[in-house]
């Protein structure tokens, strides 16, 4: 089990990986990378987990106790909600292409401007 | 003074709030004004900043969390002179950028600009972070901006095609490097650089250190466009509006290395120093690799755009030849070269920026002879390719020269043949496409109806809107640029300075006391002026230029062996065409193959 | 899917998943981190900025910098949206947002209520988590989202096209969004300005309560407003595209 995390967390990445690239629907692609980013976020996590100790917010808790890593969580914290307006702002382009060319398959796409 | 590292952040990233949230009462010539206001604060800052540094590393600490008994526990900037250098180019560069745009058609106010500043932003912050997740936040705001900027063209398909292939091949790259920074994390227990060198130092040769450089070296080389991971750039750049191209290619490419470098030389270079010379063979192969692979694909290609956009990856390919000696004398003719180098190609897209305001087109084809008007248009242009054939004394020979000299010294022999050879294929590029245009040389050549023209002249109201004349300010800018290549390459003391500042580059015991503990000294070495042989190879790469060039022009009409030669030339490299479709998911193809080769290779000759 | 791309893939995936997961067993086990950095910036937090929420003081505090980054990420987005989503010269020259046929039709009366009636409620938890970001779990990212979802509740509800022919909506909206991120460099200013480091921490840290942790309330404050207004400015230029029709 020592690293059975750390593997849900590559196998996340492979297989977002291998939706990008067989991806034929751009928002599907957008998820698909969005999959890979779950692994970056379940890789950092469970790096500063530590066995049989608290959440890092000592309100109520003795100021000795063992926690968990904050700095993993402060890292991954502010990448999510980030990575939420990325999407966002790929969609957005994913929206005007679907306008200029009434679809949304990157392969069907390059074919129409060849 | 000592606030001048926070500053030079800070106050672009205001700015472009401000501007966003006065967007109602802003108006295009307001913005315009305060961008370049901005950027010139920027520029002064950096400036200011390099002096400040001198001899040493100044090293700001934000929010007061200095190291106590060698633990870093906030965020520091560490600036060296090759970083406040570096982004004081960048913030040069977009000041001309902002400049030329004043008059570029189809840029909305205020939000052209706030992408602008917070790109500049971005890239600054990179240049002077001294802490590995603070880069890769700078590095995610480059990217993020550069997403809209190379969209911003949002009624020509290529545009938004060229944005999404950018936005989700860098995304990738960006989880690659996340993923490096968390295994970098998990062995080292730091984030800042001088803390992971200082942990590394004992221990560090291991599969996890080797893995994370692995992941962080392909996520910047990615941005830097090296084969097989470029393809995403030539669809980019060709589609964006010239000041942006002027950045991308200028300073964005650039980056990439030189966050490799400084990755290298600060954080891990302590823990793999034992395979040094492994992995600098590694490097000078796929540099010199991409050097050429880039000066073919720009030979080849018809849309000046796109032209130079190859022209960009060839260069890429010299500086990571350059930088992969991972010498002092390497890294500081890099410096040289990539700002010389930069201005350049700023000045040629410049160029093609007039070319478009003028004539609304960017095909070799459709603009056959209709720029023989344009006089200092064309001058300028040819000038720049001249310059890309590394054509003594100028800034670009000086920048070859150093990274020849320090070839040769590395025991590199093969290394400046290759890269006059690169160099003299990509100024043969750009001089052929200025003969034909500026000149009307050589047959015409026919249309295409794929052409990225196409769309771009099929609407009449493309003609209404082209200028008379070509606006002051787009001279004046391409103009600057120009002047900042050959003032690069006729300010002797540059040479010195770049070897010496180099020379504390690499020095990494040094810069990691320096930030855990207290200020120390460095080490550092002289330069020397180039040889004379430098002076053979730079003419020889421009004679070979002229007569790649003369030899594509006229071929055609002369028959027999040289049109043979020119036949067999492009069916050879036909090959390497087709693998640039345009589809994202081939282009992902690549980056995983490339990664997991450069992986699977690292991991092999590591053991 | 060619057979070349195919081919690329197999290979890399193999060599790339294979490589990771061999790195893998090289990490430390499971469970057993060790390093200093996380036990100090756990450990110092209560002490030296009497803030109990040692992930809110490593994001806005010791990281704080990064976090005006990633805030400017955010702003950039929201930006890059509105460019990407903006109405060309050509279409301009017809009546724009025109209501699509029907759109305004589509809602029934229970989601409408429904709708209103959790806004007031979600507004108020949505502030409670920015305010006591220092103190217990949350701050301003995950409170600025509640925030924005609890304003957005009124656009699904219905009411969005009612609420987006009050254009002033859409200037308040980006005006949040500016705000928010200018905000943040702002406090860090203020550390220069009292002849201190960018972001340094120049209010009194307070003993218990609200108002402890010094600027680190105020940083969390000011990254709620940027979110909710990044959320907002997001999703009514996404409702635009969907609910009103351009001229096409």
């Amino acid at each position: 089990m020592n690293v059975f995390p750390y593997l849900v967390a590559v196998w996340l990445l492979g297989v977002g990986l291998y939706g990008v690239i067989t991806s034929h629907n751009y928002i599907h692609l957008i998820l698909c990378l969005t999959v890979m980013q779950a692994g970056t976020y379940v890789l950092l996590l469970s790096i500063g987990y530590v066995h049989g100790a608290r959440a890092p917010i000592f309100s109520g808790i003795p100021a000795s106790a063992r926690v968990v890593d904050p700095v993993v969580q402060a890292l991954t914290l502010t990448d999510v909600v980030v990575e939420a307006t990325v999407v966002a702002l790929l969609l957005a382009l994913v929206i005007q292409v679907d306008k200029r060319y009434g679809s949304i398959d990157p392969d069907e796409i390059s074919r129409m401007r060849r | 003074m000592s606030a001048l590292p926070a500053l030079a952040v800070a106050v672009p990233l205001l700015l472009a709030a401000v501007l966003a949230g006065a967007q109602a009462v802003c108006g295009r010539r307001v913005a315009d004004l305060l961008a370049i206001a901005g950027a010139l604060t920027g520029l002064a800052i950096c400036v200011l900043l390099t002096i400040h540094t001198g001899h040493g590393l100044t090293v700001y600490w934000f929010g007061g969390w200095r190291p106590r008994h060698g633990l870093a526990l906030g965020i520091a900037f560490a600036v060296d002179p090759i970083g406040s250098g570096l982004a004081a180019f960048i913030c040069g560069l977009t000041t001309l950028a902002l400049l030329f745009s004043c008059r570029t058609t189809g840029v909305k106010a205020p939000h052209y600009h706030v992408l602008m500043l917070t790109f500049m932003a971005g890239m600054v912050g990179f240049c002077l972070s001294g802490d590995l997740f603070n880069m890769f936040v700078f590095f995610e705001l480059m990217s993020v901006s550069a997403i809209a900027l190379i969209g911003y063209k949002i009624s020509e398909q290529a545009a938004l095609e060229g944005a999404l292939n950018f936005a989700v091949i860098n995304m990738i790259g960006s989880f690659l490097f996340l993923t490096g920074i968390a295994l970098i994390y998990a062995h080292t227990g730091a984030l800042n650089l001088a803390q992971i060198g200082a942990a590394l130092a004992h221990g560090g040769d291991h599969r996890v250190v080797v893995a994370a450089f692995v992941l962080i070296a392909c996520a910047l080389l990615i941005k830097a466009g090296m084969v097989p991971f470029h393809f995403w750039l030539a669809d980019a750049y060709s589609v964006a509006l010239a000041p942006v191209c002027i950045l991308l290619a200028g300073a964005m490419s650039e980056l990439g290395l030189y966050g490799l470098a400084r990755i290298w030389f600060s954080a891990l270079a302590p823990g793999l120093h034992r395979h040094t010379a492994v992995l600098s063979a590694i490097l000078v192969a796929l540099g010199l690799l991409t050097a050429l692979w880039g000066a073919v694909m720009a030979l080849r290609e018809l849309d000046i755009k796109r032209l130079l956009a190859f022209v960009t990856i060839s260069f890429v390919g010299t500086f990571l030849a350059g930088f992969g000696l991972l010498s002092p004398e390497g890294i500081a003719g890099v410096a040289v070269y990539v700002v010389a180098d930069g201005s350049a190609k700023g000045l040629l897209f410049g160029c093609v920026g007039i070319l478009q305001a003028r004539r609304g087109v960017v095909g070799q084809a459709r603009l056959h002879g209709r720029g023989r008007d344009l006089v200092g248009t064309g001058v300028l242009f040819a000038l720049g390719g001249l310059f890309m054939g590394s054509l003594p004394p100028f800034g670009t020979f000086l920048g070859k020269a150093m990274i020849d000299d320090a070839a040769l010294r590395a025991g590199d022999g093969f290394l400046p043949p290759v890269v006059a050879l690169a160099s003299a294929l990509t100024s043969a590029a750009i001089l052929v496409a200025g003969a034909r245009v500026f000149l009307g040389w050589g047959p015409p050549l026919p249309c295409r109806p794929g052409d990225a023209d196409a769309e771009a002249v099929s609407g009449d109201d493309a003609e209404a809107d082209l200028a008379v004349r070509t606006p002051r300010v787009m001279t004046a800018a391409v103009i600057g640029l120009a002047v900042v290549v050959v003032a690069a390459g006729v300010y002797s003391p540059l040479d010195d300075l770049a070897t010496r500042a180099a020379g504390r580059f690499v020095d990494v015991g040094a810069y990691d006391r320096s930030v855990l503990h207290h200020a120390v000294a460095f080490r550092s070495s002289a330069g020397q002026p180039p040889h004379w042989f430098d002076y053979l190879y730079g003419a020889g790469s421009v004679l070979l230029a002229l007569a790649v060039a003369a030899v594509i022009l006229w071929a055609p009409q002369r028959g027999g062996l040289l049109r043979a030669l020119k036949t067999a030339a492009l069916a050879v490299t036909a090959p390497l065409a087709d693998l640039h479709t345009g589809r994202i998911g081939d282009y992902a193809a690549a980056l995983v193959l490339g990664v997991g080769a450069i992986g699977a290779l690292m991991i092999a000759v590591m053991r | 899917m060619t057979r070349g791309r195919r081919l690329a893939a197999a290979v890399g995936l193999v060599l790339l998943v294979g490589g990771l997961a061999w790195t893998a067993f090289g990490l430390p086990a499971f469970g057993h981190y060790h390093h200093r950095y996380g036990a100090v910036a756990a450990r110092e937090s209560l002490p030296l900025r009497r803030a109990e929420n040692a992930v809110n003081t490593t994001a806005f505090d010791y990281r704080g910098f990064d976090t005006i980054g990633e805030e400017f990420i955010l702003f950039v987005s929201v930006v890059s949206v509105v460019v990407l989503l903006r109405e060309l010269g050509d279409e301009a020259d017809h009546p724009p947002h025109r209501e699509r046929p029907g759109a305004t039709q589509q809602h029934s009366t229970l989601t409408r209520w429904v709708g209103s009636a959790l806004m007031g409620p979600l507004a108020v938890i949505g502030a409670d988590v920015v305010t006591h970001g220092q103190l217990s779990p949350g701050g301003g990212f995950q409170g600025g989202i509640i925030l924005g979802v609890a304003v957005a509740l009124s656009f699904v509800a219905g009411q969005y096209l009612i609420l987006r022919r009050l254009r002033a909506i859409a200037t308040w909206m980006d005006m949040l969004d500016a705000v928010g991120a200018g905000g943040f460099v702002m406090i860090g200013i203020a550390g220069l300005i009292s002849v201190g480091p960018f972001l340094d921490n120049v209010l009194p840290y307070g003993h218990s309560g609200l108002l402890t942790g010094g600027i680190i309330p105020l940083a969390n404050l000011s990254v709620g407003i940027e979110v909710a207004g990044a959320v907002l400015v997001v999703l009514a230029e996404l409702l635009d595209q969907r609910l009103l029709s351009g001229p096409a």
